[in-house]
């Protein structure tokens, strides 16, 4: 099967700056992607060459098989939905809705089917005749998607579109975008900051930083197997911690931290050996936490320690637990079993995790 | 709280009721009463709507004036059409130092006085001028060609005086005007001509509105241009109120000329407004 969307060695420069360097991805028909990455990275430069408004320096966009390159915006079979979602002010839903099918010249009375019946897969039925300004920001997000919906793209582009909503309405608008993906049974390629928006919705994940792709997965490949040391801090929470390598036997490694604490990690295959400078990534919620150090003996790494901090946050709540001689502090996520609900400053708890969880990349600078 | 917001209010309005009042309605009343005054002896006045009468009797009077009305009508449209893609190429794709460099070259009309610039248009479009010059050395005139004295010279005087209050208005509300909304009209399929269309003239309505209003009336009462450029046939308005006031001492027909276009003024405006669908208030906040 060709894919819907299919970039490659795609670059873009700016004068001396590049935005974009060297990005090669396909999107398969009918798939959510989402590309992931800090604020300034390229996003959406990418977004913007693909929908024809800045020519790439270098590299290829096919979509279904065709070359883009020199094709004009509104000749490609791609639209997109704005980062301010930039809907038609002077026009009313409709209007907004209808654009796009009155510029391909249809009958009066197939656009307002067309219309009608995009409004009702929205969710918001007989607001055609309301103005812009008259709509909730959650109501404007779907019109603007339904907006490019109606023309039936290829591709959908959705540049950060959750950006201006507050975050209960952009947690609920995840779910509706999903279940607006499968309605309308469309490729949707995402780009976002915000990783857990790509999480939840994404079927594939790239992580973008400084132009390049670091890593393309399932939200599962990059939260549980991270190939660089920046999607193993950028996705999701991460203890980091940066030692010596002091010993290696097959993947798992003996690593001291530069605070004297000795930690047992695994390589996953990348290329570390004994005195190297290595960045360990451990998650919060991959560490165990017990009250007796007998409940730990199945881990490779155990510490006890003092609680230093309490960080409370709901599900989310956390301490920090430093370890004897007052080495690194360990950010753990707090069980809201029971157990625990007592547990504060100045106890002295048990922490434990395999050397599997402990993510090992050579040093960057 | 209720009555120091009423205080504040009342307190900033004065200066503005002043204004219209001393300005704007006194004098207006005051014409308006000299207007309706007919002369039937040496000092001996008579209330009559006679002044108007003659007006209307006189063909030289309504011909100037309807001239002088297609004449500013005239005079805004092609001020609009030079404005607009101007206006545009400063808001929308002109960057950073050209930008301003673009915007105050429309300015620098305005650094000498209107005499000084119609003088200037005189130096190029008179007989022995260097527009007459250059059609004869280039060939194309074998004897000194007159462009002065006639309409197009008033119409090229207007618009040249009218342009930076067409374009002053056309770039504020062009900028603020979202590129990405007009990237979402290309984007959903429509070309350069429907984008204009459908998204950047409407947008840009309430300031091609407030900038046709005031270039209108800036024509309609401008006096130095036409009566500089302008021929013995190109008469305008406000030279024949001048010639009642000063010339003739006639100040009663004078005022009756005055108020009449004032309604011209504010008909044409007003019907401007009604046929595009703007509000007053829109236009000018
Ligand atoms: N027109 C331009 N001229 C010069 N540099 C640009 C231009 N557009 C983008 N850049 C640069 O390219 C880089 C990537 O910009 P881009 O807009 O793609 O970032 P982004 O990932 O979308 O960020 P954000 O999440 O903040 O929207 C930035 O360093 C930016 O300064
Ligand atoms: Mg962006």
């Amino acid at each position: 099967m060709t894919p819907d969307l299919e970039c490659t060695g795609l670059s873009r420069r700016f004068g001396d700056v590049k935005a974009v360097d060297d990005v090669t991805f396909s999107v398969a028909p009918g798939s959510f992607f989402s590309i992931l990455g800090p604020s300034g990275c390229g996003k959406t430069t990418i977004m913007r060459m693909i929908a024809g408004f800045l020519e790439p320096s270098g590299g290829d966009i096919r979509i279904k098989g065709r070359s883009m390159l020199g094709v004009a915006p509104n000749k490609r079979p791609v639209n997109m939905v704005f980062q301010h979602l930039a809907l038609f002010p002077m026009m009313d839903v409709a209007g907004n809705i209808g654009y796009g099918l009155r510029r391909a010249g249809l009958a009066r009375a197939d656009i307002a089917r067309k219309v009608d019946e995009a409004l009702d897969r929205i969710g918001l039925p007989g607001i055609g005749a309301r103005k812009i300004d008259e709509l909730s920001g959650g109501q404007k997000q779907r019109v603007a998607i339904a907006r490019c919906m109606v023309l039936e793209p290829d591709v959908l582009l959705l540049d950060e579109p959750l950006g201006a909503l507050d975050l209960k309405l952009r947690e609920h608008m995840k779910i509706e975008l999903k279940a607006l993906q499968s309605a309308f049974d469309t490729t949707f390629v995402y780009i976002t900051h915000d990783q857990s928006e790509a999480l939840v919705m994404s079927d594939q994940i790239a992580v973008m930083n400084r132009g390049v792709f670091e890593q393309v997965g399932s939200a599962r490949d990059l939260y549980y197997r991270p190939e660089t040391a920046f999607v193993a801090g950028f996705v999701g929470d991460s203890n980091r911690w940066r030692g010596r390598v002091e010993r290696m036997e097959g993947g798992a490694l003996e690593i001291r931290t530069e605070n004297g604490m000795l930690l047992r990690g695994a390589a996953h295959g990348r290329a570390l050996g004994p005195g190297d400078v290595a960045d360990i990534y451990v998650r919060p919620e991959a560490i165990r936490l017990a009250q007796n150090e007998g409940e730990l003996a199945r881990f490779e790494n155990r510490i006890s320690g003092r609680v230093t901090s309490l960080l409370f946050n709901g599900a989310a709540s956390r301490i920090l637990v430093a370890g004897p001689g007052g080495g690194e502090e360990i950010e753990v996520t707090l069980p809201q079993s029971g157990e625990f609900a007592r547990t504060g400053k100045g106890d002295t708890v048990h922490v434990g995790w395999s050397g599997d969880q402990s993510n090992c990349f050579p040093a960057g600078k | 709280m209720q009555g120091g917001t009423r205080l504040g209010f009342v307190l900033l309005l004065t200066p503005l009721l002043l204004w219209l009042g001393l300005l704007i309605v006194i004098p207006h009343i005051d014409m308006f009463l000299v207007s309706i005054k007919e002369r039937v002896g040496v000092g001996e006045y008579d209330t009559s709507l006679a002044n108007y009468g003659t007006f209307f009797a006189e063909t030289l009077y309504l011909w100037t004036f309807l001239r002088t009305a297609v004449m500013s009508i005239l005079a805004t449209a092609i001020t609009l059409l030079i404005a607009f893609p101007v206006s545009y190429y400063i808001a929308k794709i002109a960057k950073g130092r050209l930008q301003s460099a673009l915007f105050l070259l429309c300015l620098v009309p305005f650094w000498v006085s209107e005499l000084v610039r119609t003088f200037g248009w005189m130096i190029l479009l008179r007989e022995t001028g260097v527009f007459s010059s250059l059609l004869q050395w280039a060939g194309l005139a074998d004897q000194p060609v007159e462009m002065l004295y006639n309409d197009a010279a008033i119409m090229v005087g207007l618009v040249y005086t009218s342009m930076l209050f067409m374009v002053v208005p056309l770039v504020t509300t062009l900028e603020s005007l979202d590129n990405a909304v007009i990237e979402a009209g290309y984007d959903l399929g429509g070309n350069g001509f429907s984008v204009l269309r459908e998204i950047v003239i409407p947008h840009a309505m309430p300031g091609i509105v407030s900038g046709c209003i005031v270039v209108f009336m800036l024509s309609l009462g401008n006096y130095l241009t036409p009566t500089m450029l302008g021929g013995k046939d190109s008469l305008w308005f406000t030279e024949l109120i001048y010639a009642q006031f000063i010339v003739r001492f006639n100040w009663e027909l004078g005022a009756a000329f005055g108020f009449m276009l004032l309604i011209l003024s504010s008909v044409i405006v007003w019907a401007t407004l009604r046929l595009t669908g703007q509000t007053l208030r829109d236009t000018l906040g």
